[in-house]
């Protein structure tokens, strides 16, 4: 496996662990187990069930007629908006809530952004009557109200972050602050392939089964294993990396990725890291972030609470370097307009994040006997404030 | 440079360093807080590098840092600054900043720079041992600029013995678990802690951090380290009202007098 993480956690130039050494013990104690643990036959059993019978899973690969027909190619939507809590954010939590209980953890925190990988931890912690304590930046609780009630709903605690731009990134920081502060009992289970190893691989791997089941359905759909192109929006690229894991080392398999462009790469409004960003650490991963010259985390924006982010995981900043993928900056305007497309073209209405990656539809000119499959990550239900806002622009 | 360290933790006094974020309150009062923490006895200072992202900190200093980035602080200035308050004051500066920072100025840049501005060594919080061992430390080492890593009280004895034999010219011997920020005592459990790393006979010398905030708890932890560390405190008490002078005199004067 060339794009494979190594033993000292690294992708590449990317990945390891550059923490302070109050965390050290914690995220030790993970990195010793969560392989061993998540090998073991009872593990992948309670884990299989789980997205079999609680999650929903497989989630159907959709051949969208009207949309191959509109971009004149063949395009099949991964279904992961038809997941238990509206996302893959829940596959993910899925894996980590059951290494928590076997680690014997009882408090678990989180962070979030658009509130998505939020309620899929109060989900898994209400199943398992586990503590839920979740830091969301105060900007991102005001915009993503439905899914603060969600949370609230599910008993787990909403504490705002409200350091830095009130985002992402500060409820990030939050989250670590609180785990340095209580290192025995609690579990971070953090929401994207970000962070300090072994969270990078431990995330794509409990996302992998969104391309182990396209593997499968595309077999059965059209007689082959592997499609010409895999589409993915990366906040920090967890659903990306989920959809790609399988076919990493597949160089028929081309991996396209959206990025929150905000305003335009031009402006100071965006979060396309991959564009914008440099080589630095954040969140105790060395990888791509956006940063001033000074070495100072620059505030991000998206309309898109989810990609509003300003770094990616180190993985993508391996398979950007090598030039294994290739990105896409989308504008906020550009995924408004994908989110209708898409909603009075298939009856479908996606999160604002998945939108991003719909747009590459638009981008570029796929072949018309190509096989492109789309990972729609999210339903739209979450940002319908948002888009009642623009409905006027998109009278019918 | 190193010298001066040394005489330091061979005198036997229970030292006191202050940790300080640079350009807080204002930009250009960084050269008069280290000529009043000077004047008033402090041993060695901590120049915090103020940083968008401070893992490692609570409110106080994550604040202190806002406001010093916006207050225009970046890394040339800092080193301009202590260069000019070097003339006047001889105490070690120990630079403590997150790695991010110094790996966007350049390392050798940065190393360069630390020694023309008079500073002794360094902390960097998020600067992994290894790496540092395998990347870093070579560079460093020409520089002639120490470094201090963090033991906690969840680290393991192996990880410490690796900390003192990597650490110089003093060990960091975080008080707690928990980021920075000022607690209202020392509890038993840390109390044992201090007690065991002190039987533990390490090489280095060590001082204990984070949570020091009142003369009684200064007192404390100098009773089982070389000394003690204070900062969000000072940062508090620096942000009253009142001169520099007279708020450093003061401060310094409540836990030492
Ligand atoms: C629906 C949806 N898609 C994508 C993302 C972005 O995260 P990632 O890049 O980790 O997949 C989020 C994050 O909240 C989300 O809710």
């Amino acid at each position: 496996m060339q794009y494979a993480v190594n033993e000292k956690g690294f992708y590449g130039d990317f990945g390891g662990a550059f923490i302070p050494e109050m965390l050290f013990p914690n995220v030790e104690e993970l990195r010793q187990k969560y392989l061993q643990i998540s090998s073991t036959k009872e593990f992948k059993k309670e884990f299989d069930d789980l997205l079999k019978h609680y999650v929903g899973r497989p989630t159907p690969l959709y051949f969208a007629k009207k949309l191959s027909e509109k971009y004149k190619t063949q395009i099949y939507l991964k279904r992961e908006d038809l997941n238990h809590t509206g996302a893959h954010k829940v596959n993910n939590t899925i894996g980590q809530i059951l290494l928590a209980e076997r680690m014997g953890k009882k408090r678990i925190i989180a962070e979030t952004g658009a509130g998505q990988h939020g309620v899929a931890t109060a989900t898994v912690c209400a199943l398992k009557g586990l503590q839920c304590i979740v830091y969301m930046g105060e900007v991102d609780i005001a915009r993503q109200a439905p899914n603060v009630a969600r949370m609230k709903m599910l008993g787990a605690e909403v504490r705002p972050a409200t350091s830095g731009s009130k985002t992402l990134k500060d409820a990030t920081n939050e989250a670590i602050r609180d785990w340095i502060g209580n290192p025995e009992d609690t579990f971070y289970i953090i929401g994207s392939v970000v962070g300090p190893h072994p969270y990078p691989d431990m995330v794509a791997r409990f996302q992998a089964v969104i391309s182990e089941e396209i593997k499968k359905q595309l077999q059965e759909q059209i007689g082959r294993d592997y499609p010409d192109y895999l589409l993915a929006c990366v906040g920090g690229g967890s659903n990306a990396a989920g959809t790609f894991y399988h076919y990493l080392d597949d160089q028929r398999v081309q991996l396209f990725m959206a990025e929150a462009a905000g305003h335009g790469i031009d402006t100071d409004k965006s979060a396309a890291t991959s564009v914008l960003g440099t080589e630095g650490i954040i969140h105790g991963s060395r990888t791509l972030l956006m940063q001033t010259e000074d070495g100072q985390i620059v505030e991000p924006h998206s309309i898109s609470a989810g990609l509003d982010y300003p770094g990616i995981g180190p993985l993508h900043a391996h398979l950007i370097k090598t030039g294994r993928a290739r990105s896409f900056p989308v504008t906020d305007r550009e995924s408004l307009d994908a989110s209708f497309m898409l909603s009075r073209t298939e009856g479908i209405i996606p999160a604002l994040e998945s939108a991003h990656a719909l747009t590459i539809l638009e981008k570029y000119d796929f072949g018309k006997e190509d096989i492109v499959v789309l990972n729609l990550s999210g339903r739209g239900d979450k940002d319908l404030d948002t888009f009642m806002k623009y409905m006027d622009d998109y009278a019918k | 440079m190193q010298s001066k360290f040394e005489e330091l933790f061979h005198s036997g006094d229970k030292l006191l360093s202050i940790y300080m974020t640079a350009g807080f309150p204002n930009l250009n009062d960084t050269v008069p807080i280290l000529k009043a923490l000077e004047a008033n006895g402090v041993d060695f200072v901590e120049i915090g590098m103020p940083y968008s992202d401070p893992l490692a900190d609570g409110t106080t200093i994550q604040q202190s840092s806002q406001k010093a980035i916006s207050n225009g602080m970046n890394l040339n200035t800092l080193f301009a600054q202590i260069k000019e308050a070097r003339k006047e004051v001889s105490m070690p500066f120990v630079y403590m900043g997150y790695l991010n920072q110094l790996m966007q100025y350049g390392l050798e840049k940065f190393c360069k720079a630390c020694i023309d501005a008079g500073i002794d060594s360094l902390i960097i919080p998020d600067l992994p041992m290894d790496v540092y061992e395998e990347e870093h430390k070579a560079i460093f080492d020409d520089y002639n600029l120490g470094m201090s890593f963090l033991i906690s009280p969840q680290s393991g004895e192996a990880r410490i013995k690796e900390a003192d034999r990597l650490s110089h010219p003093f060990l960091y011997q975080v008080s707690s678990n928990a980021i920075t920020g000022a607690k209202s005592g020392i509890s038993k459990a840390q109390l044992d802690y201090f007690g065991r790393i002190e039987s533990m006979g390490l090489k280095k010398p060590k001082m204990i951090g984070f949570g020091i905030s009142s003369k009684e708890t200064f007192e404390q932890a100098c009773r089982r380290a070389n000394g003690a560390i204070i900062g969000s405190a000072f940062i508090k008490a620096i942000s009253q009202e009142g001169s520099i002078e007279s708020k450093v005199e003061e401060f310094i004067k409540s836990i030492r007098s």
